[in-house]
């Protein structure tokens, strides 16, 4: 009972601090932002493939993050992946006829949404639609595009 | 444990019925904060510069081996979220634990031990004072709280020792670090690390009160006490460990 | 509760068995104690004097026959009703059993706090008039690692005191004192007794010293009572097994020699 003031102090000291430890790993170390909640606007897009994306991967313009992949979903009526954008409510100037596409990061990296701008005047608003999209770049695909063309050329060579 | 293995069925009963009889008196001691609070500091507080300490180290490390690892595949700059990673979800909860089981433990075993054999126990029984209510749940409560808290501030001392060694010393772009480390960890991960300090902290802080608890009144039962409690609580940390990153993976 | 004669006795056994395991500790125990007397329970080693205070207290019950206390029968009480009657008693241990981080005011005031919400005033009274009783109330800011055995046995009375209990039970009080220290507790045994107006039970071998305070004395060995009486009748007693014990004589009842075959067939035998 002694030392009861400085057995508080540690103990206040040592609950902050936990706390605080806490807080940082849940808010700084993640991707998911804080105060990203009601400060924003919400856009949808159609892709053919989405390939390897997954909610909560940047949508950047120019590299600049302007918001995340908030949902992924399957739409039976157009036979495409349903994709709604998060975009943070400053970024409220992006054309209405920009054009989406999922890119990689680094060869190996995860993917994200590219915005690329449009040149029209007026502008994406909650619930608006990107018209002109780009799918993603499956490895696979690519390689095999590669290999059959490779041997259309051999098949050619021969035929000569 | 014992030779007999129907000694073994009734020694993990007698540990269940011990751990249910202390929850059952948890809400009754929560309206005592004062000693739960005391033991916070002995359990938590105690141990803090021992976690740092560690936690620091270990970071340390893990950004050299981790450096060097990435460095064979040409990419440095995920070292953040390798760290991160190895601290939040497998690190950070269970060094904590053994370091726990190790400083926090062994005290809680040998004071409550040594309470036995010097009839600090049987004397509150005398007086008509519940010693598990009294001594046992405060000093549980305080290991269940405090291990979170002290993984949590294991894992971030880690990914500072991690930086310190990644980009002050091995070069790694400061940036890249951070947003690779922001951008791969969940906050299920974080969660994924809280879950297993949590259950850590529960069976380590429930090991060392049953083992002080049941000693032999001897000098002699108090050292075996505290020696059971680490060696138990480190394998059952190890234990819980495989099992929770299966389920939680 | 039925009589005067029954209300007279504050602890009441009768034909108790109890065995530790294989062991048969008690078998047909007979015993009783006068309310206000200093009742001196004594015997050699291992003949279950600390048993017998844990049947009394309720910490353990017997096999057979019946243990009442302050006119209640323990058998099938609850805890909570045990724990009642335990407040109406206190105990001095061997060792006195003062709590480690706390002081010795903290330790006298320790069953006030756990039982009732009073007036830090009113603890502080009580607690200081109970040290002033056992002539330690200057050292009440002392940890208990800074008290001397004696003076550990002495906060260790004053907790023991500070409920008012009715019945005060103490488990070899005399075990590793200076002379000095003994005399105070002896001192203090009979004191409380009479000021406060309650019963003690001293469980003891240390029969020259029980035999100055105690008004009654049981001698316990093998399981039962073997004699009783005031203690000065005891020593007086010329029964062998009362005569050894009494005087400390080295053989007797109880033998010198554990059981052993002889030492000629051990040494010179045909071997184990």
């Amino acid at each position: 009972m002694r030392s009861n003031k400085a057995m508080e102090i540690g103990t206040g000291l040592f609950v902050l601090l936990g706390f605080a430890a806490l807080f940082f790993l849940v808010t700084q170390i993640t991707s998911r932002e804080v105060g990203f909640g009601e400060r924003s606007y919400r856009i949808g897009a159609a892709f053919e493939q989405v390939g390897g994306l997954k909610p909560g991967a940047p949508v950047s313009m120019s590299g600049v993050t302007v918001g995340r992949v908030e949902s992924i979903g399957y739409d039976f009526d157009t036979y495409q992946a349903e994709v709604v954008l998060r975009i943070e409510a400053r970024y409220d100037r992006i054309p209405d006829d920009s054009d989406a596409a999922i890119y990689t990061a680094g060869l190996l990296g995860g993917q994200y949404v590219g915005i690329g701008p449009g040149g029209s005047e007026t502008f994406l608003q909650d619930g608006d639609r990107i018209e002109f999209t780009q799918s993603a770049i499956v490895l696979e695909n690519l390689i095999s595009k590669f290999l059959f063309s490779r041997a259309e050329e051999a098949g050619a060579e021969e035929m000569e | 444990m014992s030779a007999h293995p129907l000694a073994s069925i009734r020694e993990v009963g007698r540990y269940a019925l011990f751990v249910g009889r202390l929850l059952a008196e948890t809400p009754r001691a929560l309206l005592r904060p004062g000693l739960v609070v005391q033991q916070v500091y002995n359990a938590g507080a105690l141990s803090l510069v021992i976690v740092m300490l560690s936690g620091l180290f270990v970071g340390m490390v893990l950004g050299l081996q981790g450096f060097d690892l990435l460095e064979r595949f040409g990419s440095e700059e995920s070292l953040g979220t390798a760290a991160a990673l190895g601290l939040v979800k497998e690190l950070g909860p269970v060094v904590t634990a053994l370091l726990f089981a190790g400083r926090a433990g062994t005290a809680l075993a040998s004071e409550i031990g040594l309470m036995r054999a010097t009839d600090q126990l049987a004397a509150m029984e005398m007086m008509a004072v519940d010693p598990v209510r009294r001594v046992v749940v405060p000093r549980f409560l305080g290991g269940v709280i405090s291990m979170p808290l002290l993984a949590a501030i294991f894992s971030l001392i880690g990914i500072f020792g991690a930086q310190l060694v990644g980009v002050q010393m091995m070069g790694v772009d400061p940036g890249q670090f951070w947003s690779q480390m922001r951008g791969a960890v969940e906050q299920a991960d974080v969660m994924e690390g809280v879950i297993k300090s949590m259950v850590f902290g529960l069976s380590c802080s429930a090991i060392a009160v049953y083992e002080g608890f049941h000693a032999a009144p001897t000098a002699e039962g108090v050292g075996r006490a505290t020696t059971r409690t680490v060696v138990l609580s480190s394998v059952m940390v190890l234990l819980l460990d495989y099992m929770l990153t299966a389920v939680l993976l | 509760m039925d009589s005067t004669a029954r209300d007279e006795r504050i602890v009441e056994v009768t034909g108790v068995r109890y065995a530790a395991g294989e062991r048969v500790i008690f078998d047909g125990l007979d015993l009783n104690v006068r309310r206000g007397s200093v009742t001196a329970v004594m015997g050699p080693s291992g003949t279950g004097k600390t048993t017998l205070l844990r049947l009394i207290s309720g910490q353990a019950s017997p096999a057979a026959g019946s243990v009442r206390v302050f006119g209640r029968e323990l058998a099938g009480q609850s805890r909570a009703e045990v724990y009642a009657m335990r407040r109406r008693m206190g105990m001095l241990f061997q060792q006195g059993a003062l709590l480690t981080d706390l002081d010795v005011y903290e330790n006298v005031a320790f069953p006030l706090r756990e039982h009732a919400r009073l007036p830090e005033a009113l603890v502080r009274m009580m607690v200081l008039t109970r040290l002033e009783a056992v002539g330690l109330r200057g050292a009440a800011r002392l940890m208990p690692w800074e008290l001397s055995g004696g003076m550990a046995r002495r906060v260790a009375l004053a907790r023991a005191i500070v409920m008012d209990p009715e019945l005060l039970i103490y488990d070899e009080p005399f075990v590793g004192l200076d002379p000095i220290s003994m005399g105070v507790v002896l001192r203090l045994i009979r004191e409380l007794n009479d000021t406060l107006g309650i019963t003690s039970i001293v469980v003891s071998h240390d029969v020259e010293e029980i035999a100055k305070v105690a008004d009654q004395a049981w001698l316990l060995s093998g399981g039962r009572v073997v004699a009783s009486g005031a203690p000065r009748e005891l020593l007086a007693s010329e029964d062998p097994p009362v005569r050894q014990f009494m005087r400390g004589l080295a053989d007797g009842p109880v033998p010198f020699h554990y059981p052993a075959a002889s030492l000629r067939d051990e040494l010179f035998g045909e071997g184990p």
